[in-house]
């Protein structure tokens, strides 16, 4: 397995606010990271860093080996096409599908390709109704975003990030705003990319999903990783009081074995 | 009182060249307000301080001041301070093309803001540039919900154009004046030129209505 994504020493701040508090990572490829935590541990920043939705306050990113920016007085500097062309290479699904909705499925899904990677209409067609098939909404294409379920709608995100060729997907709690009954289509679309060997990090409240899909799980906890294992055994036996109550609070209310 | 439009209507190609020049008036402000407003929103909505600062002054300035005074700074006040020849047609084109942009800015700019912040995170993530979210994903979205206050900003300036009579620019007022003048009869005169503006507005009105509806039926209009 070779390393596709390395981050060292990341930190975020929002203000006075210190969110994200020196993280460390590598991720092979290939690799599902789950990454738990309660809100306002910095699960959701840290994601967003990797794609420079939000710039890094410190810390450095490789992607592939490369050094994401340039280092000048001892600080990271970022050229905003650079983090374009960068962006580009990483798919983000967010929790509001945040499709286009002025668009067709269709052209949800071809917009990146012909726009931003500039391929011709006719290879952007094709590549976009392949993985609209992927994730089973090929018969949809022709509609707009408005007249979809909330898991379709989401399922199209993932279609549109697909169609870039990313090199890693990330995932931004993307069930919570699902109705309960939705979110199963969309865990096992995520899991199927997981089985064809996508690289992807997601941040997810779903316990069930990081045990049976993650290769790793990583439990934030103010602005630092305290705990990651592999989850059949961190979710079993955490470490540390503080994960422990966390998953107690997600597993309140169970049904009888 | 007798009414009699016989006199008034023996001169009739005089009113018809003022609607001509009151339409060309404004079309000319609209064709240049128009992007002019779209380039004082994005600069006004711009992170570079100087240049929201100027747009918003340029902005505020134009709501905040007569369109008379406008009108006259431009025909008598500024050829005193450079060296052009200042015609009526081009200090009312001048005049309504900056006053107007300064509304269409701002509602370009509610416009623009009215759009999700979520859209513009969807379009950054597939590696869009500012200038293709703005083009692609954010425009499309915000001209369709401009579309009513921009018709109703339009019908404000075909109504504020008449100003441009007191500059001795024969547009339809002007022409109106005249034949008033000339005919001795004012009552008949203004009638006719009341309804013709009523006309002409009424019909845009009725277009901008069938456009919102025709809006409204691909789900993304102001109206239900």
């Amino acid at each position: 397995m070779s390393e596709i994504l390395r981050i060292e020493n990341l930190h975020k701040s929002f203000g006075d606010l210190e969110v994200l508090k020196g993280i460390d990572l590598a991720v092979q490829a290939g690799e599902t990271v789950v990454l738990l935590g309660s809100s306002g541990s910095g699960k959701s920043t840290m994601l967003r860093c990797l794609n420079f939705m939000e710039t890094p306050t410190e810390g450095k990113i490789h992607l592939n080996g490369e050094l994401i920016g340039t280092e000048r007085g001892g600080r990271m500097r970022y050229r905003e096409a650079e983090l374009c062309a960068l962006r580009a290479r990483i798919g983000m699904v967010f929790q509001h599908f945040n499709l286009f909705p002025h668009m067709t499925v269709l052209e949800n899904v071809m917009e990146g390709q012909v726009i931003v990677l500039g391929r011709g209409k006719p290879e952007a067609q094709d590549k976009a109704m392949a993985q609209l098939d992927r994730v089973g909404l090929a018969e949809k294409a022709a509609e707009y975003p408005a007249r979809l379920s909330g898991g379709q709608k989401q399922r199209v995100a993932i279609a549109r990030a697909l169609a870039m060729d990313p090199e890693v997907m990330l995932f931004d709690e993307v069930t919570s705003a699902l109705d309960p009954e939705l979110v199963g289509e969309v865990l096992k679309t995520i899991r199927q990319l997981a089985e064809d060997g996508m690289t992807m990090l997601c941040v997810t409240h779903e316990l069930g999903f990081a045990y049976h899909v993650a290769n790793r799980v990583l439990f934030l906890h103010e602005g630092t990783i305290l705990e990651q294992g592999e989850p059949q055994s961190i979710l079993k036996a955490p470490a540390t009081d503080r994960m422990s109550e966390f998953l107690e609070g997600h597993s309140l209310f169970k049904l009888p074995d | 009182m007798e009414w009699n439009f016989l006199a008034v209507l023996r001169d009739f190609d005089l009113l018809m060249l003022g609607l001509l020049n009151t339409l060309k008036v404004t079309g000319l402000a609209l064709l240049f307000g128009v992007p002019l407003g779209l380039a004082l929103a994005l600069s006004r909505l711009s992170t570079f301080r100087i240049l929201s600062g100027i747009a918003g002054f340029i902005v505020e300035f134009f709501r905040t001041t007569p369109p008379l005074v406008q009108l006259f700074w431009f025909f008598f006040a500024l050829p005193i301070l450079i060296d052009v020849r200042m015609t009526p047609l081009i200090a009312a084109v001048v005049t309504f093309s900056i006053q107007s942009s300064a509304f269409f800015a701002e509602i370009f700019r509610g416009g623009i803001l009215s759009i999700d912040k979520g859209q513009w995170e969807g379009a950054k993530a597939i590696g869009m540039t500012y200038g293709q979210c703005q083009r692609r994903i954010i425009l499309p979205q915000a001209i369709k919900r401009m579309i009513p206050a921009f018709m109703e900003r339009s019908i404000e300036l075909l109504k504020t154009t008449t100003l441009v009579s007191t500059v001795a620019y024969t547009d339809l007022m002007f022409q109106a004046n005249e034949l008033a003048q000339k005919t001795f009869r004012p009552l008949e005169v203004y009638t006719i030129v009341a309804a013709i503006y009523f006309v002409l507005i009424f019909l845009f009105s009725q277009f901008s209505i069938a456009v919102e509806h025709r809006l409204a039926k691909s789900g993304e209009g102001t109206v239900r």
